[in-house]
Formats: C-alpha cells, structure tokens, sequence
C-alpha cells in the first residue's frame, strides 16, 4: 500500500484549473520528486494535498484512508500525518526560533514543553542550528530559516513530508546546507514528496521522478531513465533545455 | 483680566466642580463604552470578514454595507437617527443610553476597519503555516496573527480614540451633560466663556493626554522583545 496514492486529481484557482488530472503514488520511505517547467502546478499539487486549496475532484489517498477535504476532521488527521515545508519558510515571525519549533507540538498536540523542548532541540542540533534557539526569523539568514522550517515540519512528527521548492528562495551558498538537511531525512527513510528545480539533487536523491507540464503529468520514472531515456517529446524538451548547461 | 480673576471664586465651587467631574465622567464613559465595545465588535466584524464559508456570505456582505454606511454618515446624524430612532419605535430610554448606542455604532464601524487592515498586513503565508499544523482560527489569531497585527492597529487605534473622545462632545447636542454641555451651561450661567471653556479644555487634555501616553507606551512595550 502506498503511503500517498493520488488519482485524477483536479483543481482550480478562480476557476482557472490549474491540475488537470493528476495520478501519482509515493511509497513508504519513497522519495518521489516532481520536477517541471515554472507554472506547471507543482506547488499547487502540494497545496492542494494539505487541504490549503481544495480539489475539483479526484481522490487522494493517504496510509489507506482516502480524504474527504470538504472535512474538516479529515483534513485535520491528514495534517497531523502529513508536514509541509513552503518555499518562503513561512516561520511565524513573533516567535523565537524555538517557539517556532514548539508551539504546535505543546498548543495544538497537548504534548509536555519540556519534552517537546528537548526534542525540538534535538531538531535543531541536527541541522546546525544550537546556537539560535532564542532568534528571531527576521535574524536568521534564508537558509536558517529554511532549516528551522524543517525542524518545524519534523517536530510535527510526521510520517510524510512535502518540500515546496525549499531552495528556491535561497542564495545559492545557502542551498547545500539545506540539501544536506533533507540527505539526512532521506537517510532516516522520512517519506518525502519534493517539488524542486535542484536537478542534481533530485537525481541523486529521489527513487522516482514525476515531470508535470500544464497541470498534467507527462511521464515518470527512475531518475536515470527519466534524465537519459526520456520517452515523451515534452519530456524530452524540457530535459534537453535543462541538461544543456 | 481682571474680570476673570473676580470671577474665579465664585466658578470654583464644590458644586460646579461637581458639575464638571460629573460632566467629564460622561465623556470619559461614552469614549470607553465606544471604544470598549467598538474594539470588541470591531474585532469580531473584521475576523468574521475574513472567513470564507459560503453560508456566511450574506452576513459578511451585510456587516460590510453597515461598516462603510456609519463610516459615512456623520456623528451628528447618526447620534440623532438614534435619537429619533428610540422616539419612534417609543423606546423610553435615557439620553446618555442613546449617546452611548450611537458611540458604540461609530467606533465599532471605525475599529473594525482599524483591526481589518492590521490582520491584513500579517502576510497570508503565517495563515497558511498555521493552517497546516492545525491551529484553529482562534488559535491562529491567538498565536500568530493578532500578536503580528498589533502594531499595525495601534497607532491608528490611538489616533481614533483621541479623536472619538473629542468628538463624543456631540453627544451635547441631545443634552447629554457631558464636558462641552457643562462648558456651555457654566457660559449660560454668566461666567466669563475664557473661564468655561478653558476649563473645559483643561479637562479634555487631562483625559486625552493619559491616552496619548497610553498608546505610546502600549506601541514600545509591545514592539517584540530583543535579545541584545
């Protein structure tokens, strides 16, 4: 059983559709990438997954339960099974770094501080960031914030993990340290679904990549196949343009 | 001059300065009742804006039209479509009751205004992060939002409590006894309009100026905490 299985998913945006007709599965400890040109609805597939923009139609199923997103219990396990990491760190700017890190786990789960607290440091230890538990975001560089919003994911205790073009908004020596971070995860056997234009890192990283053009999916598979044996023309463009440099 | 000092014994009295502490307990109450309860409403009116259920779309498109109507209409009016309002459904109720209703119906539209473009400025993606690790709405406001928006609201809350204490002096218009009415019945009684008014504005100041402060201070203390 798949830990994410998607089928025909659709959805809009004022009524614009932007997914039309998604199927894609993720297995257990899988680490499936999606990749594809800007405007394709990579991010809006991951929102959509986490209940923030709800779908058309389609189903999405999620450790065996298909979720109703018109339900708000639904949506509520689903988030409690499912973290999500977006592009602009998203971290609450009146919070400490810690607080970022614990407040959901204390407020919203009802767990211990202190156990929390020692978790959460834990967290933080391992992506590099001991030092700034009492720093604001707005002290941190992007790539530190980048890193506490994974330590805020992972605090969450989640099963699966979304990556929303996590190294896009960074400067390009602030990337590796956070790659490094989600090598680490894949290593632990997190389940992820990535969405990234980091193309050596997918390669390296991912057992399956999806090419999604126009809101569709225009062909997955294993990243050597996928990168060199491209079988669709469109996934051959696309490969093309970005292997050429 | 001289005139003015002649008089100053016979203004002084206990029982004009009754009559103005009591005068100025008016004002004082109409501009907390307004703000207290135009801060609570308008709070309520700005979150309840921003929800999107479907069902609640007629509530929302209602509570905008009466938000930007008593925007609109001036004090004045509105205190007496109160007024009048109170008259013609026979509602036998006090004077300050109708100046308190009125208040209440102007600051709630301003505040609510004040505290809808506060928790617009909190950027959408702090919702969003909240969304997703299931804070409800209120935790959302509790937590994330509200504590982001205050410094946005404050500095214009301040401004419109300032202006609203002020302005509550058209409650004399009705024959409220509130600080402008005393003014002018002390002026009415015979004494020097220096000496009344001036009073009166010595005793605006005394309220408005705590406020002032009040809102600065509200503004440093909540600026967030700095490690240095």
């Amino acid at each position: 059983m798949p830990a994410l299985a998607i089928t025909d998913l659709r959805a809009s945006y004022a009524s614009r559709p932007v997914l039309k007709g998604i199927t894609l599965s993720v297995g257990t400890a899988e680490i499936v990438s999606v990749i594809g040109p800007s405007g394709s609805g990579k991010s809006t597939l991951l929102r959509v997954l986490v209940g923030l923009l709800r779908p058309d139609s389609g189903e999405v199923v999620v450790e065996g339960r298909r979720i109703d997103y018109a339900s708000k219990r639904d949506i509520h396990v689903l988030r409690n099974r499912c973290a999500i990491v977006f592009q602009q760190y998203n971290l609450f700017q009146n919070m400490t770094v810690l607080d970022n890190v614990t407040i959901a786990p204390v407020k919203i789960k009802g767990r211990k501080r202190q156990e929390v607290e020692e978790e959460a440091q834990a967290l933080l230890r391992k992506v590099g960031l001991a030092d700034k538990l009492r720093a604001y975001p707005d002290e941190l560089s992007g790539g530190q914030q980048q890193r506490v919003a994974i330590a805020r994911a992972l605090a969450l205790r989640p099963e699966f993990l979304l990556l929303d073009e996590v190294t896009s908004a960074l400067d390009p020596e602030l990337v590796n340290d956070v790659l490094d971070t989600i090598r680490l995860l894949a290593a632990d056997g997190m389940t992820m679904l990535i969405v990234s234009h980091e193309m050596s890192f997918v390669r390296e990283l991912s057992t399956k990549i999806v090419l999604m053009a126009d809101g569709l999916v225009v062909e997955e598979g294993a990243p050597a196949d996928l990168f060199e044996r491209p079988q669709t023309a469109r996934a051959q463009e696309f490969i093309g343009k970005i292997l050429r440099h | 001059m001289g005139h003015l000092l002649a008089q100053l014994p016979s203004f002084f009295t206990y029982y004009n300065a009754l009559f103005l502490v009591s005068a100025l307990a008016s004002t004082f109450a109409l501009t907390a009742i307004g703000c207290g309860v135009g801060l609570i409403l308008g709070f309520v009116i700005a979150v309840l804006r921003r929800t999107q259920a479907r069902a609640a779309a007629p509530l929302r498109l209602s509570l905008i039209v009466l938000v930007e109507l008593f925007r609109r209409i001036p004090f004045l009016v509105t205190l007496l479509l109160v007024f009048y309002g109170a008259q013609v459904a026979g509602l036998n109720v006090s004077l300050f009751a109708i100046a308190s209703t009125s208040v209440c119906l102007i600051a709630t539209a301003y505040i609510s205004e004040i505290v809808r473009a506060g928790l617009d400025s909190v950027h959408p993606n702090q919702w969003d992060s909240a969304a997703v690790s299931n804070f409800t709405l209120l935790q959302t406001l509790r937590l994330v939002v509200v504590p982001q928006a205050w410094l946005v609201m404050l500095p214009p809350a301040f401004a419109f409590f300032l202006l609203f204490l002020k302005d509550s002096a058209l409650a004399s218009q009705i024959g409220v006894v509130e600080l402008t009415y005393a003014g002018k019945v002390l002026n009415n009684r015979g004494f020097s309009p220096v000496l009344s008014f001036g009073t009166i504005l010595v005793l605006y100041f005394a309220l408005s100026y705590p406020l002032m402060r009040l809102g600065q201070r509200m503004e440093v203390s909540l600026a967030r905490p700095r490690h240095h």
